[in-house]
């Protein structure tokens, strides 16, 4: 057991080694080694979703997971995400609904809205406000998040 | 805050696990799905020496039927045990608990086992295990035992789990009755103030026999034996009896009186749903 670990895993689709600390957690990994600073961190205890990013397909909290952990593992982050276009009705409905004010929380609530219209395409409003209850955003009041949520649930039950 | 500098281990079986943990003694923690664990870590509350990483431990994982019931297996993530059918089917309970648990990002890594070995008082899960009566099997260096749920929690994080042993599975009786759970938290996902999870058998019209265990009221999940037996009487005499079950402590959220009140608000609630849903 040496001080430092090498990993390997697949970040964004592109395949990434580095040796690190294990004390290096998920959300300092990317930000630090990987230079991918679109996910935030903030509470570091969980508490707050900042950090929000996808471990093989689910979204966990990027502070609660050490780096070490995910050799093998693959990661999606904001970035990848964005940039695929998976979250680009979300991305859409957000801007046209202005639940985007300061943009601290928004890569983590992307994220967790689009996980929660992956395993509930017809969510209720109350629905989206349960599955958000682990973000927290500080400025928009939440509404306007639930709006474009519940306005890109729409859209996609009508493509398909 | 970040986590303190530790040395790291993946063992891939059982075995080199527990070895492991008995060569480093108490400067060993297990780090299963972490969501407990790390937090502690990162606000400095533990500086262990050493983590043991046991989520490649293939003999954790797993939900399986039995004769009698259902074993889940310690690495369960508690996304999968509210998504299993052979849980919906023997012990809904759970299934019922789990949407209670924190947040998805947070059901996707913790685990089963985890919430055991963590023993928070107003967690869910061991309250759960306790109405099943669940056994709990453990491995150590002197081989495997098994532990009545109803013995396992001690205390405040404090369990009947040896420093050198590992929690391996639950085996959990077919629940034997309609799914009793209800929980008050100020938000969504947080820790309970004060919950109910239990199950009740409703026949003509009465509840002809329950299980109450509380949780987030005690310094753990208590079963609610006096108010059980009161429920042959009348609803006002098992709330009543609470009195004699209950030992409520104060925390941030309320006072024991306060804590007290909302248990007896929980049973009416509860026993009125059982009721309304048989009828």
């Amino acid at each position: 057991m040496s001080e430092t670990v090498t990993i390997r895993l697949t970040v964004n689709g592109a395949p990434v080694e580095r040796t690190i600390a294990p004390r290096l957690n998920l959300v300092d990994f990317l930000r630090d080694e990987i230079g991918l600073t679109g996910t935030h961190w903030s509470c570091e205890h969980g508490a707050c979703g900042a950090c929000t990013v996808r471990v093989d397909g689910e979204i966990v909290r990027g502070c609660l997971i050490f780096a070490v952990q995910l050799d093998g593992a693959t990661v999606e982050t904001i970035e990848g995400m964005s940039e695929s276009g998976a979250l680009a009705d979300l991305q859409a409905a957000f801007h046209a609904r202005n639940a985007v004010q300061c943009g601290f929380c928004s890569a983590g609530m992307l994220l967790t809205a689009d996980a929660l219209l992956r395993h509930n395409p017809a969510p209720s409003r109350d629905e989206i406000r349960a599955a958000l209850s682990g973000n927290y955003c500080r400025c928009t009041g939440y509404h306007a998040i639930v709006d474009a949520v519940a306005d890109a649930a729409h859209q996609r039950a009508q493509r398909r | 805050m970040k986590a303190p500098p530790f040395r790291y281990a993946r063992p891939r079986t059982l075995d080199a696990a527990l070895k492991l943990l008995a060569d480093e003694g108490d400067g060993a923690r297990l780090l299963a799905g972490g969501q407990s664990l790390v937090p502690a870590l990162n606000m400095r509350l533990l500086e262990p020496a050493l983590l043991i990483d046991i989520n490649g431990l293939s003999e954790l994982t797993g939900i399986a039927e039995t004769a009698g019931g259902i074993r889940v297996g310690a690495l369960t993530r508690h996304a999968a045990l509210g998504a299993s059918t052979i849980v919906a089917r023997r012990a809904p309970l759970l299934t019922a608990a789990v949407p209670f648990i924190a947040h998805e990002a947070i059901r996707n890594r913790g685990t089963f086992g985890g919430s055991m070995a963590q023993a928070d008082p107003a967690a869910e899960l061991p309250a759960c295990i306790v109405a099943l009566d669940a056994q709990l099997e453990i491995a150590g260096p002197r081989g495997r035992r098994c532990a009545a749920a109803r013995d396992f929690f001690k205390g405040v994080y404090e369990t009947a789990l040896a420093h050198d042993e590992i929690l391996v599975a639950a085996e959990i009786p077919a629940q034997r009755g309609a799914t009793l759970f209800l929980e008050l938290a100020r938000r969504q996902g947080d820790y309970a103030i004060a919950g109910l999870a239990g199950w009740a058998a409703v026949r003509q019209d009465r509840i002809a026999e329950a299980r109450l265990v509380f949780f987030g009221t005690d310094i753990r999940a208590v079963e609610a034996k006096a108010a059980s037996a009161a429920l042959a009487t009348s609803l006002d005499a098992a709330v009543a009896a609470l009195d004699r079950d209950l030992t409520p402590v104060a925390d941030l959220n309320a006072s024991a009186a306060m804590k007290r009140h909302l248990a007896g608000a929980l049973l009416r609630r509860a026993c009125a749903a059982a009721l309304t849903r048989a009828a």
